[in-house]
């Protein structure tokens, strides 16, 4: 069984087909890249895979279970989480509440209940503020657990939403560009960062131009062009395909 | 059939200053994103000042002109004092900033002239003209006459000169605008005084026909408002054929259906657009990117 | 320091509110710590709606005067029991928010803030055109609150109810907000996005904390309407929710605390400017304008942060 599978995946815009008739499918656990030109579709098909946008046709199955059409909401509820490249880190909050959040699916979020604080309530925030503690020191961030979102670094933003879809426990993460505007050795860690994910049995899909990164962490990599698929392989494969040199890498001197 | 023609001209004049208040909306909106909540309460200011300079013995161009120098006066002094401070907060910080400079405006008139009604004469005269029928006031031909006018030279401002453009170029994206050079905050501020201008020659070309007092603006306010989303925010011709479309369907209702309840009209008007059509007749779609 | 201070704020203001009586306030004073307690009341629910979930609300004022005028006509027009129709008007307060919330709350910024001005508007002519039930402008006689033979009267009376409704109100809001629930409120101010993909059901969220806000409103309308025994379409008008917006916006959004502060304040404040015609609009004017423009969060939070920033 894989953790995603897409059939026939197509979206348009208008007489615009940002994604065309895309077939893919991501085994469990690994960490799959999705690179590409500009606009070649890659945020779309995450866009797509989270629910953010409804496909014009085509399938989507997330653990054999069909989802396309399905909402954000609901695909949290069966174990997706994201982040964004433009980070949509809640700004009003402070940094523990913001991975506090990304629980939400595993607590009870009624207003009564949460208005009489409830014993199960305060004893599942308790154990939750732990765990989210913990999530920051996973990613990096033991020094700001007492920060307020609006006082952190960009660096430190990106690894806070990584934490935040963390605390939801997921079976499958989906990164949108996580090393955009970072730096190289936040770029290195941040490789190091998404090898230690998966390696607790998460999978990762990727969307990223930073080919380093990619080539040096990927087990299998989707290259698309204009909304199709171009090729789709190992790192070696991939890099060695003529086309991907062609339209992406580009040819070596 | 002449009392159609009646409501219909009622319509049309109280439908030109909700236009001249509409555009006023766009105005600030195209330049900044922001709506001036005070914009009811520079019409009010015009007409007040204007009639509190007749009473003191002023022959009535002078005080008009005056009136409508004192209102931009006002909304330069609102622009700089209160919205540039604050140039970066929210959208919503904005809409309270200047809900809470149209109370100081409504407070002080208030305070300086009491709670009275106010009478303005007309500029030609009280004595009512027939039109197929139908009486219409000479100040009504004087309201919609100005509107034309000055709705004809925003829309030359704006597509030909430099500084219209730029204006344009604001709203559309501040950064892009101020890395290109345009003056920004300028800019804002020229669009808080053209607001006002506009706001106080609705208010003094208006008052014949109606008393005006300290609280007239607020209701005048929200209804060019509600004029200026049904046309679309944004847009000049919209805001236009908003008044006016205004202006007639609160005749026709009071005519027709309830005078009591003309004025929830436009609320009424206002919640359906905004469920139905949220960028109103002839504004542009956005959508976010993720 | 989070988890401590509701605690101790709260049994601050349990102690204000016992000591209050002890110090032999006159009828006055009485009445003026009764109005800031029913504005208190309005004011936390408004800040939930508009401080911790962003949703601005510029016709709050109209829940409130739907709950007066529902009251005060149910039991001066049909003598129906004052508890039944307080009931009969949060249920209908309820129902009309439940049903305009969803379309409404899509909105955003100055579209939402339109639409609610509107609501609070079309709601104020109501109650000034259906003369026949309510009076009109010159306002209608409202009875007393009883429950059962025994008649709510007199200051202490009124001041033990309203304590008991504030201390309520402030300690189910310092609950939810440190809940699940209160999260998903303020991450929905954040970031509506990142909301919906850690599972919030955004729209779900938004609807039940404007009519729970409604609610609230339209109950304290009620007790205020059988408090004041004499009400006016000015409950429910434009002029009132401003002063209700000043109260979150001053005190601090997002702070419950700060909701007391800003309803002490703003109720007090008009005591003082009596004199002049005017001066009360030119004051609140000017507090909306400087306060948004220095303290954009409010004062409590304003004060907060300063204590934050000068620890080690």
């Amino acid at each position: 069984m894989n953790a995603i599978t897409t059939k026939g995946l197509t979206k348009r815009f208008g007489g615009v087909a940002a994604v065309d008739d895309l077939t893919f499918s991501v085994p469990q656990r690994a960490i799959y890249a999705i690179i590409g030109p500009n606009g070649a579709g890659k945020t779309t098909v995450i866009n797509l895979l989270s629910g953010l946008y409804v496909p014009t046709s085509g399938e989507i199955t997330l653990l054999d279970r069909p989802v396309a059409g399905r909402s954000p909401e609901e695909l949290a509820r069966s174990g997706l989480s994201r982040t964004f490249q433009n980070i949509q880190v809640c700004m009003n909050m402070d940094a523990l509440s913001n991975v506090m959040i990304g629980a939400h699916v595993h607590l009870d979020s009624g207003f009564v209940a949460g208005a009489l604080r409830l014993p199960h309530i305060r004893r599942a925030d308790a154990d939750l503020k732990d765990r989210a503690a913990e999530l920051m020191s996973f990613v990096g961030l033991s020094d700001q657990i007492k920060s307020r979102a609006s006082q952190m670094s960009y660096g430190g933003l990106k690894r806070l939403e990584i934490a935040r879809a963390l605390a939801a426990d997921p079976k499958i993460l989906l990164l949108d560009e996580p090393a955009a505007g970072l730096n190289h050795t936040e770029t290195d860690a941040m490789s190091d960062l998404i090898a230690h994910i998966a390696a607790r049995g998460v999978t990762v899909v990727l969307v990223e131009h930073d080919m380093k990164l990619v080539m040096s962490v990927s087990h299998r990599i989707l290259v698309l062009n204009y909304g199709k698929k171009l090729a789709e392989g190992s790192p070696a494969e991939v890099r060695a395909d003529p086309e991907v040199i062609a339209a992406y890498l580009g040819v070596a001197a | 059939m002449a009392q159609l023609v009646q409501f219909l001209l009622a319509g049309l004049t109280v439908g030109s200053t909700y236009a001249l208040a509409a555009v006023g909306y766009t105005l600030v909106y195209s330049a900044s994103g922001m709506i001036n909540f005070a914009q009811g309460e520079f019409i009010m200011l015009g007409a007040m000042s204007a009639s509190a300079l007749v009473a003191a013995g002023m022959p009535l161009l002078p005080a008009l002109l005056i009136a409508i120098v004192f209102t931009t006066l006002v909304g330069i002094a609102l622009a700089k004092l209160a919205i540039e401070p604050a140039r970066n907060a929210s959208i919503v910080s904005l809409i309270i900033i200047t809900l809470g400079a149209g109370q100081v405006i409504r407070g002080a008139v208030q305070l300086m002239l009491g709670k009275g009604n106010h009478a303005l004469p007309g500029l030609s005269g009280d004595q009512p003209l027939s039109v197929f029928g139908a009486a219409l006031a000479p100040q009504a031909i004087w309201i919609m006459a100005v509107t034309l006018v000055i709705v004809v030279g925003l829309m030359v401002y704006f597509s030909t000169t430099m500084h219209g453009k730029a204006l344009l170029a604001t709203s559309h994206n501040r950064l892009a605008a101020q890395l290109v050079g345009v003056n920004t905050m300028g800019i804002l501020i020229f669009s808080f005084a053209l607001s006002a201008a506009l706001g106080g020659i609705g208010g003094v070309l208006l008052a014949p026909l109606t008393f005006t007092s300290y609280d007239a603006g607020t209701m005048l306010g929200l209804k060019g408002f509600v004029a200026a989303a049904l046309g679309g925010l944004g847009s000049a011709p919209g805001a236009i054929v908003g008044g006016i479309a205004l202006g007639v369907i609160e005749s026709l209702t009071a005519a027709y259906v309830s005078s009591s309840y003309k004025d929830a009209m436009a609320f009424v008007l206002v919640i359906l657009v905004f469920l139905v059509a949220p960028q109103g007749l002839f504004g542009a779609k956005t959508t976010d990117r993720v | 320091m989070s988890e401590k201070t509701p605690s101790l704020g709260l049994l601050f203001l349990l102690a204000v509110l016992a000591a209050f009586p002890l110090l032999s306030p006159g009828a006055f004073a009485y009445d003026l710590a009764i109005r800031c307690m029913i504005n208190g009341v309005i004011v936390i629910g408004l800040n939930l709606l508009f401080g911790y979930t962003g949703q601005i609300s510029l016709g709050h004022a109209g829940f409130v005067g739907l709950g007066a005028y529902i009251s005060a006509i149910l039991t001066a027009c049909f003598g129906w029991p004052p508890v039944f129709a307080l009931l009969v008007g949060a249920v209908a307060t309820a129902s009309l928010a439940f049903v305009i919330a969803r379309p409404i709350l899509a909105l955003k910024g100055h579209h939402l803030a339109m639409a609610t001005l509107g609501l609070g508007i079309i709601i104020t002519i109501v109650l000034n055109n259906e003369m026949d039930y309510t009076g009109g402008s010159d306002g209608m006689s409202v009875p007393t609150f009883s429950v059962g033979y025994w008649t709510l009267s007199g200051d202490r009376g009124w001041y033990l109810l309203l304590s008991a409704c504030l201390l309520a109100t402030v300690m189910a809001a310092l609950n939810l907000v440190n809940s699940p629930a209160g999260r998903a409120l303020q991450a929905i101010h954040g970031s509506e996005i990142a909301a919906r993909v850690a599972g919030v059901d955004v729209t779900g969220v938004k609807v039940k904390i404007f009519v729970l806000s409604a609610v609230i409103a339209s109950v304290m309308g009620s007790l205020e309407a059988h408090y004041l025994e004499f009400i006016t379409p000015e409950t429910a008008g434009f002029g009132r929710s401003i002063t209700l917006m000043t109260m979150v916006v001053v005190g601090g959004m997002s702070s419950v605390g700060g909701s007391l502060v800003g309803a002490v304040l703003l109720t007090l404040l008009p005591q003082a400017l009596t004199s002049l015609e005017g001066g009360e609009t030119i004051a609140f004017g000017l507090i909306l304008v400087v306060t948004m423009i220095f303290l954009p969060n409010g004062l409590v939070p304003a004060i907060r942060d300063r204590f934050a920033r000068q620890r080690p």
